[in-house]
């Protein structure tokens, strides 16, 4: 189980028109438990999830997601951003045991 | 002199030992996530909320929130796996610095936690726009508040019927 966590993905149009709104989607490996369930041998199961997604383009701040544990294991996330200028878009994910991962994805704006 | 440091030793225990009860007995301390370390800036009291009314309170959201054509939820009607319902949220905005969406709050009534997650935009999104897939313990209502900048709230709810709840 430990293993298939990370691997953080994003994908973007890597060209877009000035002004024009793309779409984002990532998706990064992890197991998102509860805390609420148990394992075979009746031990709870602890809670281990990602609580924040920040989003920056540029190194300015685009957006943040704040999560819970009732977001499925192995978290999609799709959203939209308006393209102004070419540039790298980066998004990392921070889970509640001090995982942190990033990905990023670039853009051409003409 | 060994006495002493001892002394010293026993005291320094004592005091840690009551500065934590104290912080445990003020709340400032929560049980479940006592030896986890939340993220930074994460909304706990919104998210620990086992039941709706006190997660709408904790994320500052009236019982009450009046639906709006501007909100747009796609959901399916029925949910046969629990475990990841696939979900979008549109709201309708200009999005420009004096007028934009703030914040999408998503909740499911009946989950033993209520708010599931928590978006926030910037005018530089361009569209008020998610998708993600969230789990579900049973049969609920789904709901969205979107606040935009000015603190005007715009709602939308859908029931979705799950056959095997997600949760677990």
């Amino acid at each position: 189980m430990a293993e298939n966590i990370g691997h953080p993905m994003t994908r973007m149009p890597s060209s877009a028109k000035k002004g024009e709104i793309i779409e984002v989607r990532s998706l990064i490996l992890h197991p998102m438990t509860t805390g609420l369930s148990k394992d075979k041998a009746g031990k709870i199961i602890p809670a281990h999830f990602i609580q924040t997604v920040d989003v920056t383009f540029n190194d300015k701040p685009l957006m943040n997601v704040d999560w819970s544990t009732a977001i499925s294991a192995n978290p999609f996330l799709a959203f939209k951003m308006r393209a102004e200028e070419t540039g790298t878009l980066s998004i990392r994910w921070k889970d509640n045991k001090g995982g942190d991962w990033s990905a990023q994805a670039k853009i051409t704006v003409s | 002199m060994s006495e002493k440091i001892k002394r010293r030793d026993f005291l320094h225990g004592a005091v840690t030992t009551a500065a934590i009860m104290a912080t445990v007995g003020t709340g400032l301390v929560r049980p479940r996530l006592a030896l986890a370390d939340d993220v930074q800036g994460w909304p706990a009291k919104a998210f620990d909320a086992k039941t709706l009314s006190e997660a709408l309170k904790g994320a500052g959201v009236p019982v009450t929130v009046p639906a709006s054509s501007k909100v747009h939820l796609s959901v399916p009607t029925i949910a046969e796996n629990g475990g990841a319902v696939p979900l979008s949220v549109d709201v309708d905005s200009p999005m420009t610095a004096d007028d934009y969406i703030e914040t999408i709050y998503l909740f499911v009534d009946k989950n033993p936690l209520p708010l599931a997650s928590q978006f926030n935009f910037t005018p530089a999104n361009g569209k008020a726009s998610m998708q993600e897939r969230i789990k579900m313990a049973k049969t609920s209502s789904v709901r969205v508040v979107a606040k935009t900048n000015k603190g005007e709230l715009l709602g939308a709810v859908k029931l979705v019927k799950v056959t095997v709840g997600g949760c677990g």
